[in-house]
This record gives C-alpha cells, structure tokens and sequence, in this order.
C-alpha cells in the first residue's frame, strides 16, 4: 500500500536564511554578517559619536514598538494560520471555500495597499489605535500565507497515521490533536520561522501609517538633523542583526525539535 | 460479528468490489488471499470504513455500517487493525502508543491504560522497549507494538491487511508467531495475507479473490489440495 515517498522540498523564504551546521557556507555567512553588523555599528559609534550615537540613542523606542508590532501579529497571524490551514483541508464545502477565498484575496493584494486598506476601513467605523490596526494588517496577511505552511504540514503526513488512529476508535477531533498536528508542528517549524523574520522585516511597512516604529523614528531623527544617509545605515545594520539574530533563535529551536524524534 | 451483503465498491470506472457477500463468525479466522488488486485490502478497509461502499450492506457488531446514525467511531472501537506499514505514532514512545487511544477513546485512567499496555508488551516480548520510539525498532518489532496497540483497546474483531508484506524475510516468523498465538486465544481475526504457511495452519476458512469477487471458499484443506476454479489454481501454481 503506502509506501512513505520521500518528498523533494524547496525551501526558499524571503526573510534571512536560517542558518543550519549541514550547510557550512551559510554558516559562516551568517558570522560573518552578524558580528560584522555590530563591529560596524560599534565602529561608527566609536569614531563619530555625533551623529551616529545620537542616532542610536533616539530610536529605542522604535525599536521596541517594531517588535511589539511583530510579536502581536506573529501571535494572531499563528491563531489565524492554523485556523485557515484546518479550514483549507476541510471537508465542508463552505468553510473549506472561506479559508481558500480568504487566501486567494489576501495573497493577491500587496501588504503595503492592506495596511493603508484596513487602516482607514477601521477609522470609518471605529477609532483604534494606529499600533492596532498596524497588528490587524500583519497578522490578516501573515494569516494568510501562515494557513497555506500549516496546510501544506497537516498534508505531509502520511495517510497511514491518520488511518491508524481512525481505527483505534478516535474521532477526527482527536486525530488531528493528539497525532497529525504533533507530526505537523515539526515540518511546519522551518518555514513558518521562515516567515516571522520576514514578517519582522515588513513590519517596516507600518511605519506609513504614522506608526513610531524603527524605520519611522530612524525618519524623524533624519530629518530633523539632515542626517538621511548616516541615520538609514544606523537603521539597516539594526534591523539586519535583529533578523540575524532571530534566524539563529530559529535554527537552534530547529535542531532542537529534530533531535527529539 | 460481521455480515456484509452484495457490497460494491467502485473507483472510477473500476470496480474494485463486485457484488461481494460475506460473513465472520465469532472466534472465527478468516484468511483472505488472492493476486494483488483483487480487492481483497478494499474488503478488509471497508469492514471498520476506512472505505467507503458505494452499495450493499454492512453489518458489523449488530451495527449497520451505512446507516448515517451509526456512530463510526463505536464501530473502530470494537474492530482493531493491523496495517502493512505498521503505522505507530512516531513521536510517540512505544508505551505512549498503546495508551493513548485507551486514555482518548476508552477513557480509562493512565494508570490503567499502562498496566494494559505493559500487560500486552510482555505478550508480544517488547516490555523492554516501552520507553523507545518506534523508530528505533525493528520492523519485526514495529508491527508486534502495533498489534499490542490494537489489542489494547480489547477489540472484538482484529482486521490484518498484509502484515507481514513490509518486513525483511527473518522478521516475518516473530510476527506470524503472535498473531497464531492470538489465534490460540480465540480472537475473532480477518488477515489478509501471501502466507499460505499461515492460511493453511490458522484459517477456518479460506477466501480467495479475484477481480473484485469471491470465486472460491471453503476451509484451508478443501482450498490447497482441491480448488474448484482455474484461477485459484493457477494462482496457487504460481505462489506455491
């Protein structure tokens, strides 16, 4: 019957590459690039303290409402994910047609063009803050491409385990809890890390919304002081160890999960 | 246990069951042989409804199986199955295995559920290996947990589809040799197997299909010294 084919997976995200100990030439990159960011940074600081720690002592605060904007829309985009990854492998036609509709809509419009969207579709009907809506934006998006990672890992185990529980008596209630989804989270962990980071990347974008965010206050300080050049290279050495930083977290809790099998 | 009347199944345009009609006795073993896509993996799955029949009637433990009231589930319960590809929870250790539909469906205590499942590795000779992941097993040994994970759930009627179709050569004995043993016990059991050695030794009765049908059946010594149909005897000329 069903022998376990070995699936070929290409596994390409758009955020940092995590990296792993089996691929040595990203390994290295990733030092390389990680220490080399914050030796510059550190550099710069050191040789023109002005205006370069000016610069980084004005956009902490930026710092922390980019991670709070990730982190809420990490956490409602995951909820929104595993809700739309079940509804897409459902039986029922309407909810499975909800799930797919809602993909196809959101998949099909730029990020940038649904922050503005539900940012101003909110303001008509109710006031929130702009932080809020800039999470809402996030995760209906993130939800989106989150549901098609969770679907495509409820549908990478094989048959056989499904089949197995069914005829020891579960319902599929019980199945999808207490066997597919443990088997899932493992196949889903690589590429739904893949898109938090890029998800923290594009967190940049709520900085149009008049969200103080890294990049927005990164902006103010720019000009006020005309220091556009200085201040962007500030910015983007922040953000490329945060990402950095957050594909190695990734990595690790990778190696971790795999070991435990 | 289980009577099944002119059932059908069919796949496009092929029809994997023709009008098949059947019966398991209690305590009976029934073997079912037959060249492969005979439709005799498709009978066994559609007992607990792993398939789905297209037509006819099931019925099994006084439950009828195409009645949309009959809860599924009630019937799994009481009908355990053996897979060709073992199929044991790999993230989940051996003992694990055999306690989580006993916790899950069987609502019984883990305490319990674990003296159950200690109870039936000694068995199958694998208490050792109750703290192990599947993985790290044998698949002679795989397939023993997944009997005694099956038995767990103390099930009236045991469904084997080719179990032993997956193992190397000198795992295939440790296997046959649990399963004569359930036999011994007086286990209701439906196998689908190659192993004429074990048709010939366990079976009351012996099935042999063909195209979707039953052509011969009758007890093993009837079917391996004096088949009626040309192809039963072809096929056993060429398996034998």
């Amino acid at each position: 019957m069903s022998i376990e084919a070995k699936k070929q997976i290409i596994d390409v995200g758009d955020g940092a590459a995590i990296p792993r100990k089996s691929d040595r030439g990203l390994f290295t990159a990733w030092r390389i690039a990680f220490f080399g960011a914050i030796g510059t940074l550190l550099y710069l600081i050191k040789v023109k303290p002005d205006p370069y720690l000016n610069i980084l002592k004005f956009i902490p605060d930026g710092i922390l409402v980019t991670f709070q904007v990730t982190l809420g829309a990490i956490v409602l985009a995951s909820v929104l994910g595993l809700i739309t990854g079940l509804g897409r492998i459902s039986k029922n036609r309407y909810i499975n047609g909800a799930a797919s509709l809602y993909v196809e809509i959101i998949r099909g419009i730029p990020l940038l063009v649904q922050i503005f969207y539900i940012y101003y579709a909110l303001g008509r009907i109710i006031q929130v803050p702009a932080i809020l809506s800039a999470i809402i934006a996030m995760a209906v998006c993130y939800g989106a491409y989150m549901g098609e990672v969770v679907r495509a890992g409820i549908e990478s185990i094989a048959k056989g385990q499904q089949e197995a529980a069914l005829s020891l008596g579960m319902n599929s209630r019980q199945t999808m809890i207490h066997v597919i989804l443990p088997q899932a989270v493992k196949v889903i962990l690589p590429p739904v890390g893949n898109e938090f980071i890029a998800l923290l990347k594009d967190s940049s974008l709520v900085s149009i919304i008049a969200v103080a965010d890294l990049l927005r206050r990164g902006r103010e300080f720019a000009s006020e002081s005309f220091t556009y050049f200085e201040t962007y290279t500030v910015i983007a050495l922040i953000y490329l160890i945060i990402t950095l930083f957050l594909s190695k977290i990734i990595g690790v809790l990778e190696e971790r999960v795999s070991v435990n099998k | 246990m289980v009577e099944a009347t002119e059932i059908v199944k069919i796949y496009g345009s092929f029809r994997a069951l023709d009008r098949v009609s059947f019966d398991i006795y209690d305590g009976e073993k029934v073997v079912i042989i037959g060249p492969s896509g005979s439709g005799k993996s498709t009978l066994l799955r559609s007992i607990n409804k792993l398939e789905e029949i297209d037509r006819g009637k099931i019925v099994v433990d006084g439950m009828d199986l195409m009645d949309p009231r009959t809860d599924i589930t009630k019937v799994r319960e009481e009908v355990g199955m053996v897979f060709q590809s073992f199929n044991l929870f790999p993230h989940k250790t051996v003992l694990e295995n055999l306690t989580l539909a006993q916790i899950v469906v069987r609502k019984r205590s883990k305490p319990e559920a674990e003296e159950r499942a200690m109870a039936l590795l000694e068995k199958v000779g694998l208490v050792d290996k109750a703290k192990a992941y599947p993985g790290k097993l044998s698949g002679g040994q795989q397939q023993r947990v997944a009997i005694a994970r099956s038995l767990a759930m103390d099930p009236k009627l045991l469904l084997f589809d080719e179990p032993t179709s997956a193992l190397d050569p000198e795992m295939i004995g440790e296997v046959l040799d649990v399963m004569k043993d359930l036999a011994r016990d007086g286990m209701t059991m439906a196998v689908v197997t190659h192993e004429m050695g074990f048709a010939r030794e366990v079976a009351d009765r012996v099935i042999f299909m063909d195209a979707g049908r039953i052509v011969e059946e009758g007890t093993p010594e009837h079917f391996f010294t004096a088949p009626s149909h040309e192809r039963a005897k072809l096929f056993l000329s060429q398996i034998l």
